[in-house]
């Protein structure tokens, strides 16, 4: 019986032996725009821009389909990302969301960043209008939600983290066009996490796990940074920097990108310091926006090799929310 | 009335039209966002005029995109108080205007009985007239049922 109601609709629309435009439809959405910003700004992370090419693609292909009502249910996109501390899970998530605009999967495309304290409440019946609040924010865009595994705390069973996970799934599950949900943690709590709420897992279609960086990728994002703060190594700084990287990975509490965002902080810290105490000469602009080899050789790491005072950059999660909210 | 076919109480928006389709609240809410305005559901079975401040449904909903959420909390309100009648309200906290913005009926009651209007012999020969809703001859809560 459902056939023949799909062969019905199918001469409403086009008919089966016309053909549609794939090349077309993809230069209209201005995909290939999104992609490229993505390569050119986010360096490495190849296996998830092959997913986000993937989703791309099946989301142009399903709008196609649409032509010829072909039916079939919107796809999930609801998303867990899981890596080391620094690969960009949320930079990710935030470009997630303009993506899915372009692609017309979400309405407004914008990002809402919480965590386990905006979802609990702290008495019996606050946390579901809690909740509700958040995902209502959300709706038209994507709820990222870091460090998920707080959300659920097994050892203690009164704890209101489950009816958030409850009211989320539901929302997951009723509301797949309003709104996509992206979980991010690290990847042995997050698989934790996974093991005891197996509805979570089967409901995220997409588990995403970004990969370490190398010291190559690492220095091409230190370059990348200071770019778009207008800064620049000089030739010898550059070099002291690569000598850097290899240096701070062996060292605790190593937190791949924001690590490096860290200690080029602290290059320009010293660099300031540099300038200041030279300061009965002129300066030229290119002294103001150059790094030289002695700003970044005169760190700890170099000389001691031990963390700088400052350094504790691996724990420091507060610090990257307040960036966080700087940059919005 | 003439106008006013079924009896239907006129408040707010739209009200002498149709009653709305999710789709149409949809993209009034969206026009409310798009100004900025917060968006809230309320809910009352005393329909009379001067009953200005209805109940609020749930929280206010601020900094909201997208109408998905408040359609959500209006069919969520629905659920509960099927024979209420429900209103959105946009408020504009700009200043200088600081007052609801927008303001429509979404839901109400299956049967609406209108008013009885009251006459009170003053001194002088001279009338004084009132309206009383027929339905808040019931106490709260079970009128409309």
């Amino acid at each position: 019986m459902t056939d023949t109601k799909i062969n019905e609709k199918r001469t409403s629309s086009l008919a089966g032996d016309m053909s549609v435009d794939l090349d077309a439809e993809f230069k209209k959405s201005n995909i290939q725009e999104v992609l490229d910003k993505l390569d050119r700004e986010l360096i490495g992370l190849k296996p998830i821009k092959t997913r986000i090419r993937e989703i791309a693609a099946l989301l142009l292909v399903d709008r196609l389909r649409k032509q010829f009502e072909l039916l079939s249910e919107t796809p999930t996109l609801h998303m867990s990302f899981t890596g080391n501390p620094g690969t960009g899970k949320t930079t990710v998530a935030m470009r997630m969301g303009e993506i899915l605009k372009r692609l017309g999967y979400v309405r407004e495309g914008h990002l809402v960043t919480v965590t386990r304290d905006d979802l609990v409440g702290q008495y019996i019946g606050h946390t579901a209008p809690k909740t509700k609040e958040v995902i209502k924010k959300a709706m038209g865009g994507v709820l990222f939600i870091d460090e998920a595994y707080y959300l659920y705390k097994p050892e203690n069973e009164r704890d209101y983290g489950a009816e958030s996970i409850e009211i989320l799934l539901q929302v997951m599950e009723n509301n797949r066009d309003d709104l996509v949900v992206i979980l991010a943690g690290y990847k042995d709590k997050m698989d934790r996490f996974f093991q005891s709420n197996p509805g979570m897992r089967s409901r995220i279609a997409h588990h995403l796990d970004f990969p370490d960086y190398s010291p190559d990728e690492l220095l091409a994002i230190a370059k990348l940074m200071l770019a778009q703060q207008n800064y620049r190594f000089s030739p010898d700084g550059e070099k002291a920097f690569a000598e850097y990287i290899p240096l701070r990975m062996k060292l605790p509490h190593f937190a791949n990108a924001r690590s490096i965002r860290n200690a080029l902080d602290r290059a320009r810290l010293r660099q300031a310091n540099r300038l200041f105490a030279s300061r009965s000469k002129n300066l030229t602009k290119v002294d103001l926006v150059t790094l030289e080899a002695e700003d970044i050789r005169a760190s700890r790491v170099f000389q001691e090799g031990k963390l700088d005072i400052d350094g504790d950059e691996g724990t420091d999660k507060a610090e990257e929310a307040r960036r966080l909210k700087e940059v919005k | 009335m003439m106008t006013n076919h079924g009896n239907r109480i006129t408040q707010g928006q739209f009200s002498f039209l149709p009653d709305l389709t999710d789709e149409q609240i949809t993209l009034q809410v969206k026009y409310a966002l798009k100004n900025g305005w917060a968006v809230n559901v309320e809910y009352t079975d005393d329909p009379h005029p001067r009953n200005t401040y209805w109940e609020m449904f749930g929280m206010p909903m601020f900094d909201l995109k997208d109408p998905a959420g408040i359609l959500m909390e209006i069919n969520e309100c629905r659920k509960t108080f099927p024979n209420h009648y429900i209103r959105v309200t946009a408020y504009d906290s700009t200043r200088g205007w600081e007052t609801p913005r927008m303001s429509f009926i979404v839901n109400r009651p299956k049967n609406e009985p209108g008013y009885r209007l009251m006459r009170q012999e003053r001194s002088g020969r001279s009338i004084g007239y009132t309206i009383v809703p027929y339905s808040t001859d019931k106490p709260e809560g079970e009128r409309y049922s």
